[in-house]
């Protein structure tokens, strides 16, 4: 299978989109001429034109309104926002309109959406830029929240997302735009809803999604080769709807569990999961669930400091020894 | 309601004897050279250690922007203020903040101006009246508003200059805030830094106009103009009219000012050389209209500085970023418990509402 980079294998999935659905385009600041600020849609102007590849004006609120307003119609507008962060300009857009009119007209209008674009921590941008607002958007029913950490995740759900009738919002990471991942040459789809289990193990499971997810492998490694201990690593993939089968399934099995999560701790992701798992199998849980979050307070900008502020897999190791 | 700028084809306006500059001391134009220059070096030795990964993150710099941030910001009386967006050396160190402390932020320590939790795009020195440094885009423009609001609440005599870029006129907030500095007759100075660019488009690409960006607020019935940022006695003359109608009516204006950055959006702006623009037109800029070129030679016509005079403020200013980077290298870095500081006002004082109820919820 051929090893590319997660923004190419995103790459692919657009173009193969694109030639798939004549409704389908790109929109966003610098996607199109530029290639996109992190070069994920690097090529596609020059092969589809700006029919397909639409560089838009810094106005996310208008032009994230526009793609709802097209979805309505039917397009199938993928939107590029270059931070995450900056939804915040576009929230009643996202919330209350693409989130929204499903419900309120009744079920007679659809919103087939992909807002898409990298949200994480870590590149000392400071706490503007530095949002994930995952847990933001799936306390919002009416949205799908989908986040990928690796290529070959990342291109299966992208596709499966531009064909869902709903908005979807898409966490990308420009940490992991440049790791390699093996992606097939035959087309794949990987559905919302099923989570990925990265690491099979006995002793305890490690529930987290996105670049977390990877932070836990790591994690997963090193207790076993200086431990002796089997932790699962399940990524979630997507965040609503949720696999909890799989989650339900790995506790059972572990009896302890550590979520990891680069949100901040109120209502993360993790607290809801901590909630699910103690309402439904409190009694296969044989220690505390433990979480490991990003430090709570903006993202600081000091290089050396904030890479300790996002989960690490020393804090993950520590909690899960604690938890044995 | 507009006033149109004087074309430079026409009818030549020799700038320097506007009222506001025929009344600059020696002292005075020298002190601008030095900014200039101290601003320029301060990026280039920036940059330098930037590429030597001891900065993370964004630099944005401001490289032949110069004249747009000196000549705005010498004209600040006790009650006026600025604030921008990221591109935001140049601002700070004309409104007096230190290159210790503009430099250690970039190297993320403890002595930086923002204790290492800000970085490039974030420097603030109220006491200076400098409220930053903003990362989103034209999300400055109503803080300018807010402080203009603020000034005319006390009833003070001042305003907010608001400075934003070509790009951050498209934002919905911009409007919201003419909207409301015009309705409101708040002494609140838009300054548009039109760069032509807003990272790789062009203003032709991003932006629907008739003859300039400024012409926007006659949408508003504010006044608006045009300035040539590459000439400081042009910028500073036009501010000063602004800045007069702040004073004296409380009314806002747009300035827009024709500038040019020498460097990419960002450091990591690979494609500003050949790609979005010709090297040809970014050597022209260099060449013909950088302010720091224009202004030295100014001043050795004017007969107040000699070649050798003007070497020497470039060289001391050189050695002060030097001393800077000095400084910067060997701050501390800011301490892990110090990221949950300054969060909450009442939790870093302690008082009773800092102590009540949980604030923080690390796992
Ligand atoms: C709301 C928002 N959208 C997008 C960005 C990313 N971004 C940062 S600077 C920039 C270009 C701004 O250009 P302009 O306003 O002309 O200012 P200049 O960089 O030329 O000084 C963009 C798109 C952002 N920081 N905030
Ligand atoms: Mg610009």
């Amino acid at each position: 299978m051929p090893l590319i980079e997660y923004r190419d294998a995103l790459n692919q999935a657009f173009a193969e989109e694109i030639e798939n659905d004549p409704n389908v385009f790109l929109i966003g600041e610098e996607v199109a001429e530029y290639d996109g600020a992190y070069k994920v849609t690097r090529g596609l102007w020059k092969k589809y034109g700006d029919k397909r590849l639409i560089d838009a004006p810094i106005s996310e609120a208008g032009f994230i309104g526009l793609a709802v307003g097209a979805s309505m119609l039917g397009l199938r507008p993928v939107v590029e926002l270059m931070f995450w962060s900056f939804c915040t300009v576009a929230y009643d857009q996202i919330i209350n309109n693409a989130g929204c009119i499903r419900y309120m007209s009744g079920g007679l209008i659809n919103c087939p959406i992909v807002i898409r674009g990298p949200a994480n921590g870590g590149t000392n941008v400071g706490a503007t830029h530095s949002h994930t607002p995952e847990n933001w958007l799936a306390n919002i029913p009416g949205l799908k929240v989908v986040s990928a950490a690796t290529g070959y995740d990342a291109k299966g759900l992208m596709k499966t997302a531009i064909r869902d009738n709903d908005p979807v919002m898409f966490m990308e990471n420009t940490l992991l735009y440049g790791e390699k991942s093996e992606v097939p040459e035959e087309e794949y789809f990987i559905p919302l809803g099923k989570a990925d289990i990265k690491r099979e193990g006995s002793d305890i499971t490690f529930i987290a999604h996105g670049r977390a997810a990877l932070t836990a492998l790591e994690a997963a490694e090193r207790l076993d080769e200086d431990h002796g201990i089997q932790a699962e690593v399940v990524d979630l993939r997507s965040i609503r709807p949720l696999d909890e089968e799989a989650i339900y399934r790995s506790v059972s099995k572990t009896h302890r569990v550590v979520l990891v999560d680069e949100n901040k701790p109120f209502c993360g992701v993790s607290a809801q999961i901590a909630t699910m798992i103690q309402e439904n199998i409190f009694d296969e849980l044989d220690a505390p669930i433990r979480r490991v979050c990003t430090i709570d307070a903006p993202a600081i900008y000091s290089p050396s400091i904030e890479k300790n502020q996002l989960p690490t897999a020393e804090r993950i190791i520590e909690k899960a020894l604690g938890i044995l | 309601m507009t006033q149109t700028t004087a074309d430079p084809e026409v009818s030549p306006v020799d700038y320097a004897k506007a009222e506001i500059n025929a009344s600059l001391t020696k002292e005075d134009k020298i002190r601008f050279l030095r900014q200039i220059c101290a601003i320029r070096n301060f990026e280039r030795i920036a940059l330098k250690y930037y590429n030597e990964g001891k900065m993370g993150g964004f630099l944005h710099l401001y490289i032949g922007q110069e004249a747009v941030a000196v000549g705005t910001c010498s004209l600040m009386g006790e009650d006026d203020h600025v604030i921008t967006a990221y591109r935001d050396h140049g601002h700070a160190l004309a409104v007096g903040m230190s290159m210790k402390e503009c430099m250690a932020e970039l190297f993320g320590k403890a002595t930086g101006c923002s204790k290492g939790k800000g970085g490039s795009m974030h420097f603030f020195a109220p006491d200076k009246n400098y409220w930053g440094g903003h990362g989103i885009v034209a999300g400055q423009t109503p803080l300018g508003l807010g402080i203009a609001f603020a000034l005319k609440y006390k009833g003070l005599k001042g305003c907010c200059m608001t400075f934003l870029g070509d790009g951050a006129v498209n934002q919905g907030v911009f409007h919201e805030s003419l909207n409301l500095a015009a309705l409101w007759d708040l002494p609140v100075i838009y300054i548009i830094e039109n760069n032509r660019y807003s990272m790789g488009t062009s203003i032709e690409r991003s932006s629907a106009y008739k003859d300039c960006l400024a012409q926007r607020a006659d949408a508003y019935g504010i006044v608006w103009d045009v300035a040539n940022g590459e000439d400081l006695y042009e910028v500073r003359a036009k501010t000063a009219v602004a800045i007069d109608r702040a004073h004296r009516e409380s009314r806002p204006t747009v300035l827009e000012v024709d500038t040019y950055r020498h460097y990419g959006h960002s450091v990591a702006d690979a494609k500003h050389k050949g790609g979005y623009r010709s090297a040809e037109e970014i050597e022209k800029y260099k060449q013909s209209h950088d302010p720091l070129v224009i202004w030295r030679r100014r001043l050795i016509e004017e007969g107040i500085l000699t070649e050798e005079e003007a070497d020497e403020i470039d060289k001391e200013t050189r050695k002060e970023a030097m001393e800077a980077v000095k400084f910067a290298d060997e701050s501390p870095a800011p301490s892990m418990d110090s990221i949950q500081e300054d969060v909450y006002y009442e939790v870093d004082r302690q008082t009773e509402a800092g102590r009540t109820g949980r604030h923080f919820f690390n796992d």
